[in-house]
């Protein structure tokens, strides 16, 4: 299964980012294999439809959870569409950190 | 001759004086008056008629899902959003669509055709024999106004003098607004803030090529500033109106000063004169 989880850096230590179309890296987690890929948001500085353009790059990646602060009603649309399930980090938490609540169903579900 | 009245920002009474400045010219010619304001036209609230309502449409893509194969080039090409390409359905927000037609283009199975949708309306208004107002209006939660401000330009096309009523501020449906007029009214206040948006505004006025005077609403007399930095940009000021209570008290009721004041309708009519012999254009 794949996660992805916003963040303001690029490797697993660094902070999850509070905003996803504007997170400047987005991490996908392979639960299977254990690994993290970070992925620049190339619509972090973006004019308009950040968020249903970064959700499309979730759909892309084939990623089925999404861990982030908060979401933007056209980034919700399209992963309402998509059938990901939408789960809010707690605030300062770094990605691995946010990692482990996940797997421990600690994280609030938002979609 | 297109004149056009535009402001840096809102608040300075620019509808005010696009009302006023029309109306008095109507005494001695015909005008038109278009509010390119669409996302919230105001001139219809001076002047009453019968107006006649057309629509105001735009191309919107629509999806063969027969033969779509989810390849996702539209989505990767839209730049605003409006298409995601899910595993098996294409999800379509048509209220971030810009109307582009780029997403069609670049699908290489063809499954894109375009359909027509409403986005506002353009009234057109005889407001009496000689005066006509044509206003742009975008209905609520459409992206992008400038379709509505092309049809009413279009709308009042044809006849000899037209005054466009901009938006406020320096985006694009201020330059859409702009482009192609012969000479630009520029509205401001005798404020700081009020002197940094006229800049604003005179750097677009100048971008586009239009020459351009300035217009002092409000003044409090001290208008140095402003002054300075009109002599030096090479901008007439064409007129000051003060603050002054018999105006604002006439305008606190939704009338158009000038009515009650005649002397300023023949003020109005000679800043009209001026900028005719400015642009070489017969009054
Ligand atoms: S017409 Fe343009 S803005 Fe509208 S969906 Fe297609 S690409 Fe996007
Ligand atoms: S580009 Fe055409 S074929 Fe590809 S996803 Fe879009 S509509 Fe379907």
């Amino acid at each position: 299964m794949k996660l992805c989880i916003t963040a303001k850096g690029e490797s697993p230590d660094a902070q999850v980012e509070e905003r996803f179309g504007r997170a400047p890296f987005f991490i996908f987690h392979d639960t299977e294999q254990d690994t993290y890929t970070a992925e620049a948001n190339t619509f972090a500085d973006a004019a308009g439809g950040v968020g249903p353009r970064s959700a499309q790059v979730l759909i892309d990646h084939g990623a089925t959870v999404l861990v982030t602060g908060q979401l933007g009603g056209n980034a919700r649309r399209v992963l309402e569409g998509a059938g990901i399930e939408v789960y809010q980090a707690a605030a300062g938490s770094t990605v691995r950190e946010a990692m482990a609540a996940y797997r421990e169903n600690k994280l609030n579900r938002i979609l | 001759m297109k004149l056009v009245v535009a402001s840096g920002k809102g608040g300075t009474g620019k509808s005010t004086f696009s009302a006023n400045f029309a109306l008095s010219i109507s005494r001695c010619r015909d005008v038109v008056l278009v509010d390119c304001d669409v996302e919230e036209p105001n001139l219809h609230l001076f002047f009453s008629g019968d107006m006649r309502e057309s629509d105001v449409t735009v191309q919107v893509p629509v999806f063969d899902m027969e033969r779509c194969d989810l390849c996702g080039k539209c989505g990767e090409f839209c730049r605003y959003g409006a298409i995601a390409v899910l595993p098996e359905k294409i999800m379509f927000f048509h209220d971030l669509c810009h109307a582009c037609g780029g997403c069609r283009i670049v699908c290489p199975n063809e499954a894109i055709s375009e359909t027509e949708r409403v986005i506002g309306k353009v009234w057109d208004a005889p407001v009496d024999e000689h005066l006509r107002l044509i206003s742009g209006v975008l209905n609520e939660g459409e992206p992008n106004g400038i379709p509505v401000i092309m049809a009413a330009k279009e709308a009042a096309e044809g006849n000899d003098l037209i005054i466009y009523d901009s938006s406020p501020g320096t985006a694009c449906p201020v330059i859409e607004t702009i482009e192609g007029s012969d000479y630009a009214v520029l509205v401001t206040e005798s404020t700081p803030f009020g002197l940094h948006d006229l800049k604003l505004a005179a750097e677009v006025v100048q971008k586009l090529g239009v020459p351009a005077g300035v217009v002092i609403n409000r003044s409090d007399g001290k208008d140095d500033e402003t002054e300075a930095f009109c002599r030096e940009a090479g901008l007439e000021i064409h007129m000051k109106i003060p603050f002054d209570r018999e105006i604002a008290r006439l305008q606190s009721r939704g009338d158009l000063f000038s009515v009650a004041m005649p002397e300023w309708q023949e003020r109005f009519v000679e800043l009209y004169e001026d900028i005719c012999t400015r642009t070489g254009g017969a009054p």
